[in-house]
């Protein structure tokens, strides 16, 4: 549904993105996740047609959006990070003008609002001014406004930042309930969004591409180490050292009576570990396997050197 | 042309949603009143004094005499509020971010400038309109003629669609509404003084500045007179904002 080929950006001297590919498929929620300044916002406004690339070539739902853009706005809704609200009017009106300048047909405008507001969960406050409504309802009204068209994908920038927790967990129910209809692509920082809500996700840092796929695909992509960590009654530095000499162990940490020790990938060197605990008399007190969780993973993509 | 209607509805909207059209108005119709008043109180005293001389009293021309001044006063005061009345058209949208959602939806940069234009074109009609009203009076206790009054208020708008064509230039090209206030503000009174360069020129000099001057050409509206050469000079005026705000906006999304 979308497609990314080469996609470079630069900004005078500044290059914001740099050869970027990725693809999305079609009714998939996926996730571009960077740190801050990595090239996200720029990406998602190349995209709905805000900004023309230097270079590159971008296809959302076969049409080309440097030579087609007026399609591709026709089939994009578009979230932009600072929502594009005006605070003088009212949510409804709001929503129509959005319709009209989306070029929404005439006789379907009035249900192309009704719908938007159901969907977004706008009904309490559709007759207020937007300026009078909480940041929550405005983000709302914001997702109510890239959904009304119906469009085919959804670029959503940064959907739930500044929210409180629950209104996070609200807006993120509602880009799930979306799925399926439309192709939704969300780019965040937080990375239990990407856990939680996407299919998969694109990880970009410094305008570069470091992984990209279902979260599967991008653990299996990165050379991960394994772990474990031992908790003995006694041992101090020597332990530490003697456990380096064990073959396969690539590192082994220490903070007071822990032993975070970690290997490549395919070996195994746990039951060598525990023997020569036993040997030496430590006193192996407990031992569990150090999980490798996403946080590590994209701490590990973001900081370089490991990707695929 | 939905489209352009579309942005300028918003844009209208916007304007009386807010205190602005309103302040714009009330401020526009009471200095003109009030220019109405003393010029109209001038008239009245020249023709109690002159009533008793015959002769002299055939030469009294309301139109002459009250509209010409009147509508002088009136460029001035158009001068320094329109600047007020565009600067907002783009500076607000690029500061608040809904640019991003004018460029991202299916609209040309000539609708969406268009439609802003529009907007701030009917406002300044609304303004004008207003200050018919005064003509009530003349028309109930005197004899005015109504054409050169009509030819008059034809220039004034003229004149104005040319103010706000070079307000959206301005506008388009930062998104502080002060800044975009202020250089509209200077370049229309560098053309006004343009007016006065050219009295102290000579020569091809003085025909030039002339035709520069956006005053030079309302001149002649007041008296009555519609010249296609200064319809000429007012669109062309217009034209050219427009296209160069086309030009910045183009400019800035390719950067």
């Amino acid at each position: 549904m979308i497609e990314v080929a080469g996609l470079t950006k630069k900004y005078g001297d500044l290059l914001a993105v740099k050869d970027l590919s990725f693809k999305v498929d079609k009714g998939k929620i996926w996730g571009l996740l960077g740190p801050n300044a990595a090239g996200k916002t720029t990406t998602m406004r190349i995209l709905t047609g805000y900004l023309p690339a230097t270079d590159g070539k971008a296809v959302v739902a076969g049409y080309d959006v440097f030579e087609q853009p007026n399609d591709v706005k026709r089939i994009i809704g578009y979230l932009p990070e600072v929502v594009p609200l005006y605070p003088e009017m009212t949510v409804v009106d709001y929503l129509k003008f959005v319709a009209e300048i989306k070029q929404v047909p005439a006789a379907k405008k009035k249900a192309a609002v009704d719908k938007a507001v159901k969907s977004a969960a706008l009904e309490s406050v559709k007759g207020r001014l937007i300026k009078n409504i909480s940041k929550g309802f405005k983000q709302r009204v914001g997702i109510a406004q890239a959904l009304i068209h119906d469009p085919q994908v959804l670029i959503l920038d940064e959907p739930t930042i500044g929210l409180d927790p629950a209104q996070i967990i609200e807006i993120r129910e509602l880009i799930k309930s979306l799925k399926g209809e439309h192709t939704i692509m969300l780019s965040t920082h937080i990375l239990a969004e990407i856990t939680q809500i996407c299919d998969g996700a694109t990880i970009i840092n410094e305008g570069k591409l470091m992984a990209s796929g279902t979260l599967d695909e991008i653990a299996a992509s990165v050379k991960v180490r394994e772990g474990a960590v031992l908790k003995l009654r006694k041992g101090g530095e020597e332990a530490a050292a003697l456990m380096r000499r064990v073959a396969g162990v690539e590192k082994v940490g220490r903070s007071d009576k822990e032993y975070t020790v970690e290997w490549s990938k395919g070996q195994d060197p746990r039951e060598d570990l525990v023997r020569l605990a036993v040997d030496k008399g430590w006193g192996l007190l407990e031992m569990r396997s150090l999980a490798m969780n996403i946080e590590d993973l994209y701490l590990k993509i973001v900081s370089g050197g490991t990707a695929q | 042309m939905n489209s352009i209607w579309t942005i300028a509805k918003k844009e209208i909207k916007t304007y009386f949603s807010s205190p602005i059209a309103y302040a714009v108005m009330f401020v526009f119709s009471a200095l003109v009143g009030f220019f109405f008043y003393s010029i109209m109180w001038w008239f009245n005293s020249q023709a109690m004094q002159l009533a008793q001389n015959p002769a002299y009293y055939q030469q009294l021309n309301i139109n002459q005499q009250v509209y010409s001044p009147l509508f002088g006063n009136m460029s001035i005061i158009l001068l320094l509020m329109l600047p007020l009345l565009t600067m907002r058209l783009f500076s607000e949208e690029k500061k608040s971010g809904t640019v991003e959602l004018l460029y991202t939806s299916p609209l040309s940069v000539w609708q969406i400038i268009l439609g802003k234009y529009l907007a701030s074109l009917i406002v300044l009609l609304a303004m004008l309109g207003l200050t018919g009203l005064l003509s009530i009076f003349t028309f109930a206790y005197g004899n005015p003629e109504l054409t050169p009054l009509l030819a008059g208020y034809l220039g004034l708008f003229l004149m104005g669609a040319a103010f706000i064509a070079v307000g959206i230039f301005f506008s388009s090209l930062t998104e502080n509404q002060i800044v975009s206030a202020l250089l509209t503000f200077g370049t229309l009174l560098l053309f006004w003084v343009l007016n006065w360069a050219s009295s102290a020129a000579g020569g091809i000099a003085k025909s030039v500045l002339d035709y520069l001057s956006v005053f030079q050409h309302l001149e002649d509206f007041t008296k009555g007179i519609v010249d296609t050469t200064h319809l000429v000079y007012y669109l062309s005026f217009v034209f050219l904002g427009l296209f160069l705000t086309h030009s910045v906006i183009q400019s800035r999304r390719w950067r």
